[in-house]
């Protein structure tokens, strides 16, 4: 079947602003729309510039606005787009270079929250390994899904309007250590979050939720976080 | 034009290897990595199964029990010091991880819960044992994830999308790489005292693989140029469970926890196979059984060519929670729900056994007399130290990057702390900028997306699971042509910024240089042994090749073969049955 394509396109060499182009291209109704967007840059356009990796929604490379929502390229298929698919950058980071966005924003906000295992340093280090209980395991298991595709914090209005809100995404890895039984720095995180770029700028519109391809619970890993700081239960 | 920089370590690749490399030479030295992607988009994320280690949390087992599962799936081609060491080392390394935070599947008691996997054994072969240690579907992931955290907590410096395209070499040691950065197209000299290779596989050769489109052997690939052997290219790993068109991996941890192979009769033909341990006999085996049931007509669907994992007897809460991944996998890309029918699945390529040839401390063999190449390292994938031989066993990659990423990073460094920076002249970067510049001047009509397909069905057709004399000339003819036709492509694309055709460009001449060097190994040995069969020579023939091959480019274009002896242990080559 033909497909029919939309591309926001940007080449900061030769454009002063991003265009629309259109292209048709041949493909099958189980194609990922990553493969299409292959078949452009592959035969009709190699200019066209997109990031991606495994293909199979794991790497988290290939995030885009697709029909207007954030999804990854290589989770969405051709038969469940309406056409002409529109593709555009996700939006509140700079564009390099057609769906190539500077990630240096995303990633800071993300290293901000101390997204690594903070132990007591009173503790001993275990000679084996550290006693978790599956329960205790599972209270943040939704949360060690992340694949830092940005997503989530590219789909948030807050963060569309606010450069200096650390994102969705950020305060999902703070949530991974803040509620795994091993961590003792719960404190410290919160207390970033509890600063006026953290949890609190998030409003509930839920876009993280929608957006983020592993499934995450993204609001309600928010809104936990905020309950925590607020009343301390960790 | 190109910005020079200097360190005492650099590392190229931040997959499991380069970062846990990292760790430790990032303790020791001054410490850069350089990596094509940004770390967390690196293929380690995408491991699934787990990561074997003889903890016996679950039931009683052994390091040595581990070594031996290793030695026999790799049909003892794999050097049995170097599986000891990993072996060994196993236990400390899954230790290691849990104490950074990997947040493992738990025990009822509060431990590192243990699962069954392919080739895994108790006792030297009696029956299936719990040595997987993992974290649902997504050990790999957390891998990655864990030690990408601990590497930003050391403050570990990362040149992220920067793409290795040469390496540095005085007086036959190692100073350092050339690379260019992807956002600007800018060249860049890491000069350095110590480097480490970790840039992963090369599984886009073939069309039906479980690799990324970025795992194109660039790291061997750069190496393979410089004259520099490759060891054991022709044995190269299909996964049984690969998704039917896509090659997307499905865990062989869904047999491990009861998952059932099927052909188009229903039967469980993994019975005939291997009658002890069945669907969880090494991937060689099961990839070899599924080939032969297709070939004789016993294979599902319409086209009756490709094979069913049936979880459907299974617990759907215990595949929720399990295996959430794989079964999102199938209902994503093939509209299959697992619960309730068969997952269409075939042989996909998924891991190269060769690489770099290297020792237990990760130092850069030159030559099959395990001479070393001063200030060079690899790790992971893209080397061969050689502890999967002619098979790697389910899991033992995931562990092979932690322990000789560990270890290359401490020697990278002890290495380092006790040397100069060899002296590098000021247009170091000369060679690599006039090939960019060849690259992007003038204009062909070749398309390099062309050339890639054809190789990748050349390599599917005649160098994947089972080989003859005549399928590897016919596809070496092929290669030979579209080298050629290869050499005349031009990009198109003449910008600096983000110019990924330029980048595609190059990885397809890597991965031509891969083939080569797999395909001509693949035609010099005449038996079949692992993932290596050839339909011409059906037995393994200890006599003549308990050896590891080691593949040179020849200054005339030509390529050389030589012969390293296998190192021996406790284990006897004995027949190869499960």
């Amino acid at each position: 079947m033909d497909v029919k394509l939309k591309l926001l396109r940007f080449n900061p060499e030769t454009d002063t602003e991003a265009h629309f182009e259109e292209y048709t291209v041949e493909a099958e109704p189980m194609d990922r729309l990553l493969d299409v967007l292959h078949k452009v840059k592959w035969y009709q356009d190699g200019t066209l510039a997109m990031r991606r990796s495994c293909a199979h929604a794991i790497c988290g490379s290939d995030a885009m606005v697709i029909n207007g929502e954030n999804a990854l390229a290589c989770k969405v298929l051709v038969k469940d787009l309406a056409q002409p698919i529109t593709v555009e950058p996700i939006r509140g980071l700079p564009v390099i270079k057609d769906f190539v966005v500077d990630m240096e924003p995303f990633f800071a906000g993300y290293k901000a929250v101390k997204p690594w295992l903070i132990t007591d340093p009173h503790e001993h280090e275990p000679a084996r390994e550290r006693i978790q209980s599956p329960e205790e395991r599972a209270v943040f298991d939704d949360t060690t899904k992340c694949i830092l595709c940005a997503a989530c914090t590219t789909s948030c209005p807050i963060f569309w309007s606010d450069e200096g809100y650390v994102g969705p995404a950020a305060i999902v890895n703070a949530h991974r250590f803040i509620f795994d039984s091993r961590d003792s720095g719960a404190r410290e995180r919160l207390e970033i979050l509890s600063q006026a770029d953290g949890a609190f700028k998030c409003r509930t519109a839920f876009n993280c939720t929608a957006a983020c391809p592993r499934g995450i619970k993204v609001t309600k890993a928010i809104q936990e976080v905020k309950r925590a700081a607020l009343f301390g239960t960790v | 034009m190109a910005i020079y920089h200097r360190y005492d370590a650099v590392i190229v690749g931040a997959g499991g290897a380069g970062l846990r490399a990292a760790l430790e030479a990032g303790q020791r030295c001054k410490t850069a990595v350089v990596s094509k992607l940004y770390p967390t988009r690196s293929h380690t994320g995408a491991a699934q199964g787990g990561m074997c280690a003889a903890l016996a949390n679950v039931e009683e087992d052994s390091w040595e029990w581990h070594a031996f599962d290793t030695v026999k799936g790799g049909d003892f081609l794999p050097d049995q010091d170097a599986v000891d060491v990993m072996c060994k080392e196993a236990i400390e390394a899954v230790l290691d991880l849990e104490r950074m935070g990997l947040p493992f599947n738990r025990t009822p008691e509060g431990r590192i819960d243990q699962r069954r996997f392919g080739g895994h054994t108790r006792n030297h072969g009696e029956a299936p044992v719990k040595r997987a240690c993992y974290a649902a579907d997504r050990t790999g992931h957390m891998i990655l994830q864990t030690l990408y955290q601990q590497c930003n907590k050391q403050g570990v410096e990362f040149y992220d999308e920067f793409f290795v395209l040469d390496l540095l070499m005085i007086d036959g040691a190692c100073a350092g790489i050339v690379a260019i950065e992807i956002a600007s197209g800018e060249l860049h000299v890491f000069h350095a005292k110590s480097t480490l290779f970790a840039t992963g596989g090369f599984g886009k050769m073939f069309k039906i693989t479980s690799n990324a489109h970025t795992l194109t052997g660039d790291g061997p690939g750069v190496v393979y140029r410089k004259g520099l052997p490759l060891e054991d290219m022709e044995f190269f790993q299909f996964h049984p469970t690969g998704l039917y068109g896509l090659g997307i991996l499905l865990s062989e941890a869904a047999r491990g926890e009861g998952g059932i192979l099927r052909n188009a009769d229903g039967e469980r033909f993994m019975e005939r196979y291997a009658p002890t341990i069945k669907d969880l006999a090494p991937r060689d085996m099961v990839s070899r059984a599924e080939h032969q049931e297709i070939k004789e007509g016993r294979g599902a669907g319409p086209k009756k060519d490709y094979i069913l994992l049936d979880l459907t007897h299974l617990d759907p809460e215990v595949i929720e929670a399990k295996l959430p991944d794989i079964t999102e996998f199938a209902r994503t890309y093939l509209n299959v729900e697992p619960f309730t029918e068969g997952v269409p699945i075939v042989p996909t390529a998924h891991y190269a056994m060769g690489g770099i040839p290297t020792n237990v401390s990760a130092e850069v063999l030159r030559n099959a007399q395990n001479d070393v190449i001063p200030g060079f390292y690899a790790a992971g994938e893209c080397a061969c130290v050689s502890v999967h031989g002619a098979n790697r066993l389910g899991t033992n990659s995931l562990l092979d990057i932690v322990v000789f990423g560990k270890r290359g990073g401490i020697h990278m460094a002890e290495y380092a702390n006790s040397t100069k920076h060899l002296e590098i002249s000021e247009d170091a970067h000369k060679p690599t900028e006039e090939w960019i510049a060849s690259l992007m001047e003038g204009e062909s009509d070749v398309r390099i997306a062309d050339v890639r397909s054809s190789l990748q069905e050349e390599m599917m057709d005649n160098a994947s699971v089972v080989r003859t004399d005549e399928s590897l000339n016919s596809v070496l003819a092929s290669i030979e042509q579209l080298n050629k036709t290869y050499s005349q492509a031009k990009v198109r694309d003449k910008g600096k910024v983000f110019n990924t055709e330029l980048i595609e460009h190059i990885e397809l001449g890597f991965l031509l240089d891969m083939a080569e060097a797999l395909v001509v190994s693949a035609k010099a040995r005449t038996e079949s042994r692992g993932g290596h069969y050839r339909d011409d020579y059906q037995s393994r023939d200890d006599t003549q090749w308990m050896k590891h091959s080691f593949i040179t480019k020849t200054p005339d274009g030509g390529t050389e073969l030589t012969y390293k002896p296998v190192t021996l242990g406790r284990y006897e080559p004995v027949e190869r049955k499960y």
